[in-house]
């Protein structure tokens, strides 16, 4: 009812391509901008900004990278968590070597390094493709891992073996370290996921987003139409790194605070792959009702049992948890698929056309 | 340097022709290890197109009941033959509640829905037998124990028996999948599926029967590999991890093809060993995590469909 | 479309307790005194071996005090059990959930997880007992007041190994010219000791070779004991976790190495030794404390909780290596509290009062009989500036049924390990700039 386009007329080329048409739409994300913006850090707990929020922010992103390569491009990767610990590690590098700069810079800057090493280990996606692409990744994946371990240079051989983020400033205020307050962390994590989202909704609605979407589709046929698919599959692998790149340095600086190269192991690049499907394969919003689903859900499921007065151990609890996530992720992909995504564009069809079935 | 990298190795092979022996007898017996996870993968893919990720889980999980029966207070060969059981229940399960629904699903989608399958075993794995890690019964399920050493090239190599026992049964059976294949009906019927399901469809053959019997093929050789491992260290989720392995063995193998797998991972298995080995303490060792992908990865190069699989044809 | 609105309703009241359910502070249900203590455990995941018998080790301890004692000094113990599955993530999801509850202490149980929570403890004012793993360096209480690791550190341990094997082969000069390999687990706590290792090899002339184990092949160390075979080091020096033991003990049987010059740090349980076999007998291990139950503060654990049906532990399995040293840790922890009780005269402390009364342990010979741990472990005193104590170990060798004490306490080499340790803490207040300067009035002068 409220959400019709009825009397919203477009007279213009550009209005029909835009990327929310419809009038609603733009209220509505200003209304989840404000939410995400205002009252999110003025009512929300501590515990909610920084062991929900902001980790849900940081996979979103980094589900956002992997969607543009797998889902935008149809190159599968398995090697995420990899090209996060890039990101982190070059971030922590930078920010050691010249600490007068503001972090924030250093944080987007190490996600070109990983968009590097991103595309050395995509330059055989032009020879492999598919399931036998995804061990070009792996590669990549264990092979990063293992540097993290083995190159004490990439750490300032601390004794622990791990990194430590520093503290931080900005505007004065500490970002990183124990006194940064939640609300702060959880504001400068926003600002970025929601900067990069914006760059990223444009990039896929544009030039670069068709070629990479037609190479999905069809190689062959897009390779016919003039498309290169060396430099369109590397830029891909370029972006989608940088984006986990980005989200590896969050995680670390704004996130855990320090971390072992074990952070970035294989289950994590599971779990965002996990994220990606789930919210659904080219679909930037699908990222992250992905990451809110498959990281939220078990979070959720731990303190649904205590409300529901039962007295269960926390191992069984966590036995449960991982049945129902397992149970949730083969129930969604039978009855939807195509991810989240698309049942959030059902809603919106059904509404479009309410109170009428059509 | 250069010496080092090119020259010291084949030195120290030459040295010490026992250690080298033994090398490759170790890197044979984890390829064929790597190759018993990988064939349960070939099993699944060629009749049913999904890549099964859960392939690794179904070897700790067949493992782990077996074991976990054990205790229980089931004697070993009868715990044995319920773990046949449980293995079939879970493939008729699976061809129920995963594959039926899926049916004409997009390769990946599928792919997904056996990490979901993933994740429902490993929380009903430790639900029911709990996440202690156990050990195997090799004893009593009369699997031979004990090393034969054999002195040999001015030195000693030692043969693990339940080594040879591992190769010795995947040896069969994959000798029993290539006449299940070949002469039976059931292994034409599924060798027409893997070819086209449209086709095997419309002479008459039931795909949901055929999903069953590889899903079981694939648990029982799940079972094989998941005794051989757990024999090696223990049973316990950590394995999981090994089966990533047989990915790359997948990957350098085809992933269609039988000797393909078996092949896939001697290769694998003695060109990690013999890396790990040699070139491993020129930087620092550990190098054994990610070599095998970088060895599919060069043979991916020069054939991108893997060794043995089928040659990729594509069409507008 | 019935499913979803399922969906957006549980998300909806999921939201919603995320929001309010979680800040309440913690009571004892009939509204009397209590002490929070949450602990972080993982009976799940690949090192769920070594993490369920320590698991069930705290918990009974604790349930003990509060069946016999109706808790510590009148104050009910609260209870509860995080499950981290030794991932990082998990764990400061754990430690956001109980932080705002007031809990007494944190026990991360996992080196990953005790990294973050070393900066925070002080601003958040929950101390951190990281018992003898962690940063070892946070031994110095002058420098990481808020963090506890006793009874000592891996570098302690190291530095006993090397002590044990000097007295093995008749001194420390006997090592000269002598190959050690160490095997250990390639990730921050198996790396933490190379460096003080390399020192000891140039200082007493014997020779290195090291052996690392990835986590990922935990279980498929072939080639790192191929490797053994072909350097046939004189001894073998073992820190490795969870699956990693087993496996280990497993091909050293197999290549035949002579098992009682195999010394590992004190993390292999019974389990671990047991399925390698009768190979595995002589595998030695180093140890703080008792193993077994013939201890009266096991026996009182059997007749209070084990008995009533209170405990997870399987049975026969209380007593074992790593059960008893939960029962340890869980000693620390009642111990902290009650000193902390005494220190402010409350019966409900917090976090501050409870670092307070850890830095005040002191178990003497008198403290530890009536804890019922005669004979069960050393004494042992940390101060403000000690958070360590930097105790003895003994060694223990499996015989293939148990692990029997050899020989008797072997003290630290504490004047390699100190230097160490002094400029590790150093190292780390560089790299950490603007670390904050030890606040904290101390106790125990």
């Amino acid at each position: 009812m409220l959400y019709r386009e009825t009397g919203q007329f477009k007279t213009s080329y550009k209005a029909d391509m835009a990327v929310f048409p419809i009038r609603q739409d733009r209220i509505g994300l200003a209304v989840i901008l404000l939410l995400a913006f205002v009252a999110t850090p003025l009512f929300g707990s501590a515990f909610l900004l920084s062991a929900v929020m902001i980790p849900l922010l940081v996979f979103a992103l980094a589900a956002l990278g992997l969607n543009l390569l797998t889902g935008y491009t149809g190159q599968l990767s398995l090697g995420t968590a990899g090209f996060m610990g890039v990101g982190a590690y070059a971030c922590y590098k930078l920010t050691t070597f010249f600490p007068e700069v503001n972090l924030i810079v250093w944080i987007l800057a190490s996600g070109f390094f990983s968009a590097a090493v991103g595309v050395l280990f995509g330059l055989p996606s032009l020879r492999i493709k598919g399931f036998y692409l995804a061990v070009a990744t792996l590669a990549a994946q264990f092979f990063l891992q293992w540097c993290f371990i083995r190159i004490p240079w990439l750490y300032n051989n601390n004794v622990s073996g791990a990194i430590e983020a520093p503290v931080r400033t900005l505007f004065g205020m500490p970002i990183t370290g124990p006194h940064a307050t939640p609300e702060l962390r959880y504001l400068v994590v926003l600002s970025i996921v929601a900067l990069l989202t914006w760059i990223a909704s444009n990039l896929v609605h544009g030039r670069v987003g068709r070629s990479w979407m037609a190479v999905r589709d069809m190689d062959i046929a897009a390779e016919l139409m003039g498309i290169r698919l060396l430099p369109t599959k590397l830029l891909a692998f370029a972006v989608s790194s940088f984006y986990c790149g980005v989200a590896g340095a969050l995680m670390v600086f704004l996130w855990y605070g320090s971390a072992e190269p074990e952070v970035f192991s294989i289950s994590q690049s599971f779990l965002i792959l996990f994220m990606v499907i789930i919210g659904g394969l080219g679909s930037l919003i699908g990222s992250f009702f992905g990451a809110a689903l498959i990281y939220g859900l078990p979070i959720v499921l731990k303190s649904l049992f205590p409300m529901l007065g039962l007295s269960v151990g926390a191992a069984t609890i966590e036995h449960i948890t991982f049945m129902v996530v397992g149970a949730m992720i083969i129930g969604f992909l039978i009855v939807e698929p195509h991810g989240l995504a698309s049942i959030w564009r059902t809603i919106k069809q059904k509404l479009r056309v309410w109170p009428f079935p059509y | 340097m250069l010496y080092n990298i090119f020259i010291d190795p084949f030195v120290q092979m030459a040295g010490a022709p026992d250690l080298l022996v033994q090398a490759l007898w170790d890197g044979l017996v984890s390829g064929v290890l790597y190759a018993l996870i990988a064939l349960g993968f070939v099993l699944i893919f060629k009749a049913s197109g999904v890549f099964n990720f859960a392939q690794g889980i179904m070897v700790v999980f067949a493992a782990l009941t077996l074991v976990g029966l054990y205790e229980k207070g089931v004697p070993a060969y009868v715990a044995l033959a319920l773990t046949l059981v449980v293995m079939f229940l879970l493939a008729v399960a699976v061809e129920r509640v995963v594959l039926r629904p899926l049916v004409n699903q997009p390769d990946i989608i599928l792919f997904m829905a056996t990490f979901g399958l993933t994740y429902f075993l490993i929380g009903f794995g430790e639900l029911v037998f709990g996440g202690n890690p156990k050990a195997m019964i090799t004893a009593q399920l009369g699997l031979p124990r004990g090393v034969i050493d054999v002195e040999m090239l001015g030195g000693r190599v030692s043969f693990q028996k339940i080594d040879i026992a591992a190769a010795v049964i995947a040896s069969i059976m994959v000798a029993a999948l290539a006449v299940f294949f070949q002469k039976t009906r059931i292994g034409r019927a599924l060798r027409a599926v893997a070819d086209s399901h449209k086709a095997a469809l419309s002479v008459g053959i039931s795909l949901n029967q055929i999903w069953v019997i590889v899903w079981f093929a694939a648990g029982v050789v799940a079972l094989a590999a998941g005794i051989m491992w757990g024999a090696r260290s223990e049973v316990s989720f950590a394995l999981e991890i090994v089966a990533l392995k047989a990915l790359p063995v997948l990957v350098l193998g085809g992933f269609t093809s039988v000797p393909g797998a078996i092949v896939g991972g001697l290769i694998i298995g003695v060109g990690e060993k013999l890396g790990e080995f040699y070139w491993g303490p020129l930087v620092g060792g550990g190098i054994e995590t990610w070599l095998a992908y970088f060895i599919a990865l060069a043979f991916l190069l020069f054939r991108p469909q893997g060794l043995f699989g089928e040659k990729i044809i594509e069409r507008i | 479309m019935g499913y979803m609105s399922k969906v957006l309703l549980s998300a909806a009241s999921g939201a919603a307790m995320l929001l309010g359910g979680q800040l309440a502070p913690v009571q004892a249900q009939d509204g009397k005194d209590a002490n929070f203590v949450p602990l972080f455990t993982y009976r799940t995941g690949p090192f769920s071996g070594s993490g369920i018998p320590i698991a069930n080790g705290m918990r009974d301890y604790l349930e003990m005090l509060n069946q016999r004692d109706g808790g510590i000094g009148g104050a009910k113990i609260v209870i509860e059990e995080c499950e981290t599955g030794y991932d990082t993530k998990k764990g400061l999801e754990c430690y956001e959930a109980v932080k705002g509850r007031n809990p007494v202490m944190v026990n991360p149980w996992s080196t990953g997880i005790t990294l973050p929570l070393i900066p925070r403890a002080a601003v958040d004012r929950i101390p951190v007992l990281s018992m003898a793993y962690g940063l070892s360096a946070s031994a110095d209480g002058q420098t990481f007041p808020w963090i506890f690791n006793p009874p000592n550190t891996y570098w302690d341990g190291l530095s006993v190994i090397i002590k044990h094997i000097a007295d093995e082969l008749g001194g420390l000069d006997k090592l000269k010219g002598k190959k050690i390999g160490y095997i250990y687990l390639d990730a921050g706590f198996g790396k933490e000791p190379i460096p003080m290792f390399e020192q000891f090899a140039k200082d007493l002339g014997f020779e290195l070779k090291l052996y690392p184990v990835a986590a990922t092949d935990m279980q498929n160390q072939s080639s790192q004991w191929l490797g053994v075979r072909r350097d046939k080091p004189d001894y073998m020096v073992m820190y490795g976790w969870g699956a990693l033991n087993p496996t280990a003990i497993k091909e050293a049987a197999r290549i035949n190495y002579p098992m009682d010059r195999f010394v590992s740090i004190w993390w292999p349980s019974e389990d671990d030794a047991r399925s390698a076999g009768p190979g595995a007998k002589g595998f030695r291990e180093l140890n703080w404390h008792g193993v077994g139950t013939d201890f009266p503060v096991l026996k009182d654990i059997q007749k209070h909780v084990i008995d009533k049906g209170l405990s997870k532990v399987a049975k026969g399995k209380e007593g074992e290596v790593l059960y008893n040293r939960g029962v340890y840790n869980s000693m620390l922890i009642a111990e902290g509290i009650r000193n902390a009780q005494k220190l402010t005269g409350k019966k409900a402390v917090t976090g501050e009062d409870v670092r307070r009364g850890l830095e005040a342990i002191n178990l003497t010979p008198e403290r530890l009989k009536e804890l019922g741990m005669e004979g069960f472990t050393d004494p042992l005193k940390l101060s403000c500036a000690d958070h360590n104590g930097h105790g003895a170990a003994f060694v223990q060798e499996w015989d293939g049924q148990k692990y029997v004490k050899i020989g008797g306490p072997i003290k630290p080499m504490e004047d390699k390990v100190g230097p160490v340790a002094a400029a590790a803490a150093k190292d780390y207040v560089e790299k950490n700039a603007g670390w904050p300067k030890r606040t904290e009035a101390c106790d125990s002068k």
